[in-house]
């Protein structure tokens, strides 16, 4: 069924119809109607789930290890600074091997106030163990709901949805939602492997010594790493049922394309337009949405480059003094790859400032006029005058 | 005081890792003697994150699930919740925290779940500072206390924070105080709270011979002496308003309490005269409330 929605509605419709157990959240700016619509979901009854209305979002991650610990199917929303405040249950949601699914909607980080977005929010959770998809659409949105928890279940891990602030979470375009019945021939429901059970009496995290954490993180990486293909499947067997497919990676009008621009979120979408334009007039240019960021697909970024000379990358973030965190992680993947490529990171949108097609255009011309960076970064369009008040 | 058969039940295994004299290991032993097999432990940090045992080992035989130091309340909230969503309304949740994971650095979110009135029990076994990092003060740290943070040329100069009225003030169905020394209160009181429905909180005094610098074997001394001075009242508070007290069959000087303390060795007769009036205070208004709330209830 095709319902006009912003993406946050998208959320949770995302999270009805995979038939969630329990929500815990707290409301913060911009995420809030995600859990405004899953509330009035399940005081109608239309979805049967206990919403825990906790008091920070610290509590709503701890409420969803406990629900996810009992055996139930958990979920939650968040953005930025309540982000932020989970980071220590992010940790624990992934020792603990508890494959929630958390939709994000990125928000910057204070001082100064900004709800407007960008990724430092979950870029500075890349370390965590969370698997983390960005999203360009609201449709994106809805059906990596379910991706996410496809694949946080096979791995036990837990996943993190991630949509921009405003440009898609209050955002209205199309999206075919589809009810439990028809989501469940998708995802079935959660079977958990070991959950607090009196039947059964496991102790789960206790004190551990060096003899087994080594292996216990180890367990974690290995996993993480099965989840690059275990997303490629997720995508797959979504399209055999409903015709939609994303991949983890999307290349589009990359053949033959000597400069590739990579991106994420909604600014891959005014990319796009900006690429068809550049291919029209016979430029040799690519896109390249980045949708997985953890696991970070290191093999499919290297085959990717491989045939292209020069990369661009578009950060809507920054990792203070070192450049832009895709970037870097582009650079550190090509490393060891057995070639060379230059990569031109690109500081833009931070803070929620638009990124238009000038900007794309921008980063494109600079890109094509430099054989190899003189910087190891770009901050585009930043305003040399001062920006404090004269009083 | 609570009266009840003891259940002949052990659901605590020796071998666990509590220091000796340790008053947090008879607090667990009589609460699941109270609770039955049917209960799940969260524990926050505490003491018992490691009297329970290094995996692959658990002294306790019901399902533990430790979570951060601060989310007692919140994880328990979401463990009862999953519990039942799948079917399972049974089984008792029961959150398992220090007094500093209680007064301190849990109190947001164990108020949180409180004002929610979620279905748990709450536990905080209170043995007045942080022992597990090595005896550092807390809330529940007594007024004159040396910690190794209050030394004694400095020693504590706050009173214990009264976390029993925090709680009442949720209006939650049951807030109780009990004691290592009174076995039948404790089990008594942990299978009423189990009949009752919402968020109980049960304050159990449990004694450390590490951190009060006293003999192994007087634990049980102590938290008998701590309530017949009236430092540790013994009491039940039903829905914010209905005070049962318990009073002594005889109440002694502070002084016999706080003399046989190596952490209050430092304190003159003067310090423990102040001690003294805030214990008489103390009792004082507790009785004024449960006359009040008796008034009330005839009314």
């Amino acid at each position: 069924m095709k319902i006009v929605m912003e993406g946050n509605h998208a959320v949770s419709y995302g999270a009805k119809a995979a038939e969630v157990d329990v929500i815990a959240a707290y409301p913060i700016t911009p995420q809030t109607q995600i859990v405004e619509l899953l509330s009035e979901m399940c005081a109608s009854g239309e979805l049967n789930a206990k919403f825990i209305k906790v008091e920070s979002e610290h509590s709503a991650m701890a409420a969803a290890v406990g629900a996810s610990a009992a055996g139930a199917r958990a979920f939650t929303a968040t953005s930025s600074q309540g982000l932020l405040l989970m980071h220590e249950m992010l940790h624990w949601a992934v020792g603990a091997r508890l494959p929630i699914v958390m939709a994000n909607v990125n928000r910057s980080v204070g001082p100064p106030w900004n709800v407007w977005t960008d990724q430092n929010d979950t870029l500075s959770q890349r370390d965590v163990g969370w698997l983390q998809v960005y999203c360009e659409s609201n449709q994106e949105v809805f059906d990596t709901v379910l991706h996410s928890f496809w694949v946080s279940e096979k791995l036990s891990l837990p996943t993190m949805l991630i949509l921009d602030a405003f440009y898609l979470s209050h955002t209205s375009e199309i999206v075919d939602v589809m009810e439990a019945e028809e989501a469940r021939k998708f995802l079935p429901p959660f079977e958990p492997k070991q959950f607090l059970n009196p039947a059964d009496p496991l102790s789960f995290g206790n004190l551990t010594a060096p003899d087994a954490y080594y292996e216990l993180r180890y367990e974690i990486d290995q996993d993480l790493r099965r989840g690059i293909d275990l997303m490629k499947q997720a995508d797959k067997e979504f399209e055999k049922l409903y015709g939609r497919s994303y991949g983890i990676i999307e290349e589009y009008r990359t053949d033959g394309a000597e400069i590739l621009l990579f991106t994420s979120g909604t600014i891959t979408g005014t990319s796009r337009v900006v690429i068809d334009e550049w291919r029209d007039r016979g430029k040799k240019v690519g896109l390249v949405k980045m949708r997985l960021f953890r696991p970070f697909p290191v093999d499919d970024v290297r085959r990717i480059c491989r045939s292209a000379k020069k990369i661009a990358v578009i950060d809507r973030n920054i990792g203070f003094s070192i450049g832009g965190i895709w970037a870097q992680e582009i650079r550190a993947a090509l490393y060891g790859s057995g070639y060379y490529r230059p990569v031109f990171g690109y500081i833009a949108g931070i803070g929620g400032r638009d990124v238009t097609p000038d900007t794309v255009n921008e980063i494109l011309e600079h890109v094509e006029h430099l054989e190899k960076p003189d910087q190891d970064v770009y901050w585009i369009g930043v305003k040399h005058e001062p920006v404090h008040s004269t009083r | 005081m609570s009266q009840c058969i003891l259940p002949d039940d052990e659901l605590m295994s020796p071998g666990h890792l509590g220091c000796q004299g340790c008053g947090a290991g008879n607090a667990m032993r009589f609460a699941l003697k109270g609770l039955g097999p049917k209960t799940v432990i969260v524990m926050p940090a505490c003491c018992w994150s490691v009297i329970d045992g290094p995996f692959p080992h658990s002294a306790i035989g019901v399902p533990v699930f430790h979570t951060a130091f601060e989310t007692a309340g919140s994880t328990a909230s979401g463990i009862k919740a999953g519990l039942v969503m799948r079917g399972d309304s049974e089984t008792e949740v029961v959150a398992w925290a220090g007094d500093g994971g209680t007064f301190d650095i849990g109190l947001q979110a164990l108020s949180g779940a409180a004002e929610r009135n979620e279905d748990f029990i709450y536990v905080c076994y209170d043995n007045e500072a942080y022992m597990n990092t090595g005896i550092q003060r807390s809330g529940a740290t007594p007024l004159g206390a040396w910690t190794t943070t209050t030394p004694t040329k400095f020693p504590k100069e706050n009173p214990k924070k009264n976390i029993l009225d925090i709680l009442v003030a949720h209006r939650i169905p049951y807030a109780t105080t009990t004691s290592i020394a009174y076995p039948e209160d404790m089990i008594a009181k942990f299978q009423k709270a189990r009949s009752i429905r919402g968020t109980r909180f049960v304050h159990i005094f449990a004694p450390c011979p590490t951190g009060w610098k006293t003999a192994p074997e007087l634990t049980i001394e102590l938290a008998r002496l701590a309530t017949e001075t009236l430092m540790f009242p013994l009491l039940e508070v039903f829905d914010g308003e209905r005070y049962v007290v318990s009073k002594p069959r005889r109440i002694r000087p502070v002084a016999e309490y706080v003399k046989v303390q190596g952490r209050f060795r430092h304190l003159t007769d003067v310090d423990i005269e102040r001690m003294q009036k805030e214990a008489d205070r103390n009792w004082r208004r507790l009785l004024a409330k449960e006359q009040v709330s008796a008034a009330e209830a005839a009314n």
